[in-house]
């Protein structure tokens, strides 16, 4: 007998239908990966299993039980949690005052009902204790614990209500190596107590890692569901893009790297990174490679100038000092940021406003835009790097991550950049618009312009640089070529300490 | 598509609001209020809060707030009417009174860009501070004795049309084209949608910043000059209160609170509710403790329609 079985589920908004006729059924006990591109309807299709949103038509069955959620906590009640990609805790309470937010444990003073301060300390200790993460203080405030940390809480939250189908959407997309195999040994804990995992995740590795089944959605369709040792990873992928993609990685384009660039000379920004050296070449594509939080991303940050930073820097063999943005623009030195909702895009503008805004200066004349060539070069953009926009007034909030990345990167073309610093450049997005992005990647290359991609996708680094430099605790551990380069290697020195 | 629909009711539902409440008055009363005269006298009435509801705008697109422009009325009035009477000349008064708006409205930006003091506290703190410096400057008496050339400004006629609602519909022009065709514009939305996202595009945040609390710190004293003109008099206490009818307005006008979106013609368009309300009520003689009531409620009312219909065309 299924725990869950969803029937003819369609969903549409404003009249755009986004699922139909999906039909699912999940075993009790199972990890049950859900894989698909951005927009194949994944996400929307987990809110309709956890009460969010009420589908347009069919029927959910929990245990055979015909179910109607006009709200989560229906389906709490009926004990199917969604952990967000975005934790939904408060950051200013506690660990426990989050386990037991809405359902606080009582007793009576008087004629009070107050908080039962210690039985809430005491059962989020054995909750915490259940899950192996006793280390977590239960009085520590959410804000101040790190994204494992705020996870594993969030587990334990659904936990608490009972919880017997735990839907997982990312989960690992902010975690280090050690945080996955860390959760990933929590998960089949529970799987072992029964609990019922459904487990959204880009990274196709890590479902073959852990899935025992695996369902494949494409445009808002059910493709199919199979057992995971009766697939591979190449069916996969040609199920999610709907076309054979032989390779996730477009085949290499042979590029000329060029005389140095970039000299930089003992940069350092404490606490993220120190004494850090390297030099760019013309046309050449530099891996920095490390795991979450050894620096790499600030590193990126401060040679983009959003962040203060010690040391020197050459372009061209001259120096220059870059102390804001627009220095850096200034010398063509241009940032895709890894965290494009925050640094890279006004979401409630739209594509054209996006695509011109540091170009401004050279679309305006008397400080007034020539709207005509704006759209000009926006549409060109647009079509060179194939961004899917149903006009170029569409609000980039309704983009999908692949296409909205495709803005950040546009941003800068039309300045014709010397130096592009790729942060995290297909992190959140399809296996389409990733090999859309690494084509693009190689096309930069192949017109001259230096690249550093910082990245913590092994595979990514491995394919994609000309040569790699690997960070661990703020400081470079060591370089290696292309063809000395495997997973292993890089993790060892990702890993390097500095007392080694 | 979805999305469209909504900011479509965000930016149409206003006009619609304002087409209802004359409908509304028209038919109450028909032979005072639906008629040209009454039609120049609510522009009359709503020039001043338009005037500083477009300023406000400019700030709010940033996601602040300029809580300032009520005193400021105050005190850039008395001090044109001070240097008039002073130097007997209503042009350096006027440009003195225009100077000292900016040059607060500056004060505020420099405190909210550079010492990083949220909008809301830095100009209830100017406000306060700038209402007292009106008081001290004015010894709290109006300042009267103005020149007959002055009053032109507030009560004179050009081809018909009151020299306030020039104004008004000049600075509306200005304002527009500079938010919806010029470089500065865009910046202002962009800061207002994403300040770190701004930064990193290269827009100098600061100066955007400065400049939005300058702008609107310079046309509330501009609205202070044709207030006191008006008037006849540059009273001390003359714009307080008026900070939140230009805050509604703009609301009203669907521009977001949260900054990075919104359309002028809806400020203006909310400005004139208000004026309408205010005209439209006092025809038909509801006592005026009720007239806050009601303008309150439809205050309320009409933000709530906008976010209803939002989530509606979401769903």
């Amino acid at each position: 007998m299924s725990i869950l079985k969803i029937e003819g589920i369609h969903k549409s908004f404003s009249g755009v239908e986004v699922l139909r006729d999906i039909n699912l059924e999940v075993e009790k006990g199972e990890i049950h990966a859900i894989v698909g591109e951005n927009g194949a309807g994944k996400s929307t299709l987990m809110k309709i299993i956890s009460g969010e949103y009420e589908p347009t038509a069919g029927k959910i069955f929990v245990k055979s039980e015909e179910k109607r959620f006009s709200s989560p906590l229906d389906a709490i009640q009926d004990g199917i949690s969604l952990i967000h990609q975005e934790f939904s805790l408060v950051p200013q309470l506690t660990v426990c005052e989050n386990i037991y937010l809405g359902k606080e444990p009582t007793k009576n003073v008087f004629f009070f009902k107050i908080v039962n301060h210690i039985k809430m300390v005491e059962d989020s200790r054995s909750v915490l204790s259940n899950l192996e993460a006793s280390h977590i203080n239960t009085q520590s405030k959410i804000k101040d614990l790190s994204v494992a940390d705020k996870q594993l809480v969030e587990i334990a939250k659904a936990l608490s209500f009972n919880s017997e189908i735990l839907i997982m959407d990312e989960p690992t997309a902010a975690l280090t190596l050690k945080e996955t195999d860390t959760l990933f040994a929590i998960l089949k804990r529970l799987k072992e107590n029964g609990v019922t995992i459904l487990f959204i995740s880009h990274r196709l590795e890590e479902i073959f890692e852990i899935a025992d089944r695996v369902t494949v959605l494409r445009n808002g369709e059910h493709i199919t569901t199979k057992n995971i040792s009766d697939v591979s990873m190449e069916e996969i992928v040609r199920m999610m893009v709907g076309r054979s993609m032989k390779n996730r990685f477009p085949p290499k384009v042979d590029h000329k790297v060029g005389a140095v660039v970039l000299k930089v000379e003992g940069t350092t920004s404490e606490p993220h990174f120190r004494n850090v050296s390297f030099e760019l070449r013309k046309g050449e594509i530099l891996g920095i490679a490390g795991l979450v939080g050894c620096g790499n991303s600030q590193l990126g940050e401060s040679l983009f100038g959003l962040k203060d930073m010690e040391g020197k820097m050459y372009l061209d063999s001259v120096e220059i000092k870059i102390k804001e943005p627009t220095d850096a623009i200034t010398h063509r030195i241009f940032l895709v940021p890894e965290d494009r909702h925050t640094l890279g895009l006004i979401l409630q503008r739209d594509v054209k406003e996006n695509h011109s805004l540091p170009n401004l200066d050279f679309l305006s004349r008397f400080g007034f835009i020539k709207r005509r060539k704006e759209k000009k070069s926006v549409m060109a953009t647009v079509e060179y790097l194939n961004t899917k926009i149903t006009s170029i007034n569409q609000r980039v909030e309704n983009l999908s991550g692949g296409n909205q990345q495709k803005v950040v990167l546009g941003k800068w073309l039309a300045r014709s950049p010397k130096i592009l610093i790729l942060d995290e450049p297909t992190r959140g997005i399809d296996v389409g618009s990733k090999y859309e992005i690494y084509k693009f990647i190689y096309d930069q290359a192949f017109k001259g312009i230096s690249i550093i991609i910082i990245s913590s996708e092994m595979e990514e680094v491995i394919n994609l640089s000309d040569r790699i430099l690997v960070m661990s605790e703020g400081r470079i551990t060591g370089e290696l070529s292309p063809s000395e380069a495997t997973q292993e290697r890089i993790l060892a020195l990702a890993v390097k300490r500095k007392e080694d | 598509m979805e999305k469209m629909d909504s900011s479509f009711v965000r930016k149409y539902g206003v006009i619609l609001g304002l087409v209802g409440i004359i409908a509304f008055f028209a038919f109450e009363s028909p032979k005072y209020f639906f008629t040209f005269s009454n039609f120049m006298l609510i522009s009359k009435q709503s020039s001043i809060n338009a005037l500083l509801a477009i300023g406000q705008m400019f700030v709010i697109l940033t996601a602040g707030i300029d809580l300032s422009v009520g005193s400021m009325i105050g005190l850039s009035g008395a001090i044109a009417a001070g240097t008039i009477v002073a130097t007997g000349n209503v042009l350096i008064g006027i440009l003195a009174g225009l100077g000292i708006g900016a040059g607060l409205g500056a004060v505020n930006g420099i405190i909210v860009s550079l010492a990083k003091v949220p909008a809301f506290i830095t100009t209830l703190a100017t406000m306060s501070a700038i209402a007292g410096i009106t008081l001290i400057y004015t010894n709290g008496q109006p300042i009267w004795d103005l020149p007959h050339s002055f009053m032109y400004f507030g009560q004179g006629y050009l081809l018909g049309i009151p020299f306030p609602v020039i104004v008004m519909t000049i600075v509306f022009a200005v304002a527009w084209i500079i938010l919806a065709l010029s470089r500065y514009g865009r910046h202002v939305y962009a800061v207002g949608g994403n300040i770190r996202a701004s930064r990193a595009a290269g827009i100098k945040i600061n100066s955007v910043l400065i400049s939005v609390y300058t702008i609107s710190g310079f046309l509330a004293a501009l609205a202070g000059i044709v207030l006191a003109s008006r008037l006849g008099t540059a009273e001390p206490t003359a714009g307080r209160g008026y900070e939140l009818d230009s805050i509604a307005a703009v609301v009203l006008g669907g521009t977001s609170l949260f900054g990075g979106e919104g359309w002028i013609v809806g400020t203006l368009v909310g400005a004139y509710i208000i004026g309408i309300l205010n005209n439209g009520m006092t025809i038909m003689n509801i006592s005026p403790y009720y007239q806050e009531v009601v303008k309150g409620l439809v205050i309320l009312l009409a933000v709530m329609l906008t976010s209803f219909g939002k989530k509606y065309w979401n769903e």
